[in-house]
């Protein structure tokens, strides 16, 4: 048996390491194009800060990890899958036989359509070779221009900021992280950034990078008529998935590979795992990209233990969530934090102390949150939703205070309180 | 024989020895603000429920952590940060379903209950026995856990308690 795992991220290495649990026997091929160890991105920003070297970037840490459990990694990129014949071509110009292949090629990032965006000084923020050229080239007295202010761009925001740079994001959304954020969170985040020396500027558009004039060789030009000099431009506007490898496979991509709730795509002994993945959400029970790292992790697991067992596993859909650091400030989402039809909401604001929580229910469960400067128990949010636990009196009492998510968990799971009796 | 901390808050009286005890542990203060245990308060029914890590098996944090460094104490069976390799992402504080993991803006990593390392401090400072570190079979954790899963809409016919105008409680005895 040959499983093969295109892609050396999360869920591939997830995947290979489920694959030699439950099959101790199977050959196991790990093809990842990067030319350094499996390493994770969302380590990335505490490298840029220097809190971390590159090992640190590591997704395992023992130099030997994959030899001791016999799987073979091959540092090349995938060109083609022909599904028929069951192998894949690699960019050395080889093919390789597979019994199950993963497809676990995550994303890469968007470069947006703006005229300029191939000159010298603009990189994306996305692989440790990306990020080795900003360290290089963000220090003190240059100017950085930051197109997009979504989770890539404020999450490197402090190792801009802190590098003693000028810094200036430009944001073509009314407001920061706009997929994580409502419009009041979102603009306390973009205060909160203003307030630390860093320029944002939502709801405009990047019209185009040209030659700068004076020192600075760039030159950012902004639909509102503002141009900005900078040394440095950053694009982060998106990422999408890495499926163009798969085009004449059979394979059915959307805006990932279409996957059913085995992660098995249209082909069969063809799975796919994490960012590429068009995997099942928890909540609404429909096909989509979420690529985070938690996902990563249980589409990995789950697909890895299908190809391994056949179908047994069934993924009941992730809980699409994320958290945030922008300079410091924390932000947090989960699941469907801009409510439903027919739900209701409770939030609490305090804007001198950055502090938010919104949350939304359906009936007397908790359906989504979002939080701002929330750190304590923030994953109780998460088992809240997803556990569909009944709020019962608990629902009026988080409408009065939505810090209490805790003890309206507790209350609801535990001999505390009116429902002591009953356990 | 694994043990496991026994939380009973129905004997809980709110003191915060416990918090007291972990910060002094684990931080070297007594700042209850920096404990990993935690003592919610119910005051309108003047009740109280100390609440920390289960060091559940799925173990939600240490398979959502990008870099390793949530890894499990094979002599207690505690999920315990390595705060060397633990780089701050907080991925593990929005898996951890239970709300257990935090991060700390002192550190930049995460902490969370470790046990400490088998002699838990919580369980020793607390004067009525509501935290005790028990024969891990022994917590009533699988009941805690299979009343958090009677959320669905089917299971609620089951004496699902209703909020009463007046709280009362009547101790089995």
């Amino acid at each position: 048996m040959q499983h093969i795992v295109i892609g050396a991220g999360p869920a591939g290495v997830v995947a290979v390491e489920q694959l030699r649990k439950l099959n101790p026997e199977s050959a196991i091929t790990l093809v990842g194009d990067e030319p350094e160890p499996p390493y994770s991105r969302m380590a990335i920003p505490y490298y840029l800060i220097k809190q971390i070297d590159e090992q640190g970037t590591h997704l395992r840490k023992d130099a030997d990890h994959f030899d001791k459990l016999g799987i073979q990694i091959q540092q090349q990129q995938v060109t083609a899958v022909d599904a028929g014949a069951k192998s894949v071509t690699l960019s050395n110009g080889t093919t390789m036989p597979y019994d199950n292949l993963l497809i676990a090629t995550g994303a890469r990032p968007v470069t947006p359509m703006i005229p300029g965006v191939e000159s010298e000084g603009v990189y994306p923020c996305w692989t440790l070779s990306d990020a080795r050229n900003i360290v290089r080239l963000a220090q003190s007295g240059k100017a950085i221009v930051l197109i997009g202010a979504g989770f890539i761009g404020c999450i490197i925001l402090e190792a801009l900021a802190t590098s003693g740079a000028d810094v200036t994001v430009v944001e073509v959304e009314d407001r920061m992280v706009s997929r994580m954020l409502n419009d009041t969170a979102g603009n306390m985040l973009k205060q909160w950034c203003q307030e630390r020396n860093v320029n944002v500027l939502t709801a405009t558009k990047v019209e185009a990078i040209e030659r700068g004039s004076g020192d600075r060789p760039l030159r950012v030009v902004c639909d509102n008529g503002n141009a900005i000099d900078a040394d440095l431009v950053i694009t982060a506007t998106g990422v999408r998935s890495n499926s163009d490898f798969l085009n004449g496979s059979g394979v059915n991509v959307d805006q990932g590979v279409l996957v059913n709730e085995y992660l098995q795509s249209s082909v069969e002994h063809v799975y796919a795992a994490g960012d590429v993945a068009q995997g099942k959400d928890f909540s609404t029970g429909g096909f989509n990209v979420q690529a985070i790292q938690p996902t990563a992790v249980e589409h990995g697991r789950i697909a890895a233990h299908n190809m391994a067992k056949g179908h047994q596993h069934r993924h009941r859909g992730s809980v699409n969530m994320n958290v945030l650091d922008t300079l410091g400030l924390i932000t947090s989402s989960f699941a469907l934090w801009m409510g439903a039809d027919g739900g209701d909401s409770a939030e609490v604001c305090e804007r001198e102390r950055y502090r938010y929580v919104n949350l939304q229910f359906k009936d007397d469960v908790l359906i989504g949150a979002s939080t701002l400067g929330l750190t304590e128990h923030v994953g109780v949010l998460r088992g809240l939703i997803e556990s569909k636990l009944r709020l019962n009196g608990w629902k009026k009492k988080l409408q009065q205070d939505p810090t209490r998510i805790m003890e309206a968990y507790l209350a609801c799971t535990q001999a505390v309180g009116h429902n002591a009796h009953v356990l | 024989m694994l043990q496991a901390l026994k939380l009973e808050p129905e004997k809980c009286t709110g003191c915060l020895q416990c918090e007291m005890a972990c910060s002094y542990e684990n931080e070297g203060v007594f700042n209850p603000a920096k404990s990993r245990i935690k003592v919610f308060a119910f005051h309108d029914e003047g009740r109280f429920a100390p609440y920390t890590c289960t060091q559940c098996d799925q173990a939600w944090c240490m398979h959502a952590c990008p870099v390793e460094a949530i890894v499990v104490n094979a002599a207690t069976g505690a999920k315990e940060v390595l705060e060397s390799v633990c780089v701050g992402c907080k991925v593990c504080t929005i898996a951890c379903p239970f709300g257990t993991v935090n991060y700390s803006h002192d550190s930049g990593k995460v902490i969370k209950c470790d046990l400490c390392g088998g002699d838990p401090w919580c369980a020793k400072a607390c004067p009525t026995g509501a935290i005790t570190y028990v024969a891990s079979d022994d917590t009533g954790l699988e009941r805690m856990r299979a009343w958090a899963q009677q959320g669905l809409p089917s299971a609620a016919s089951f004496a699902a308690p209703t909020e009463k105008a007046v709280q009362t409680y009547n101790r089995a005895s």
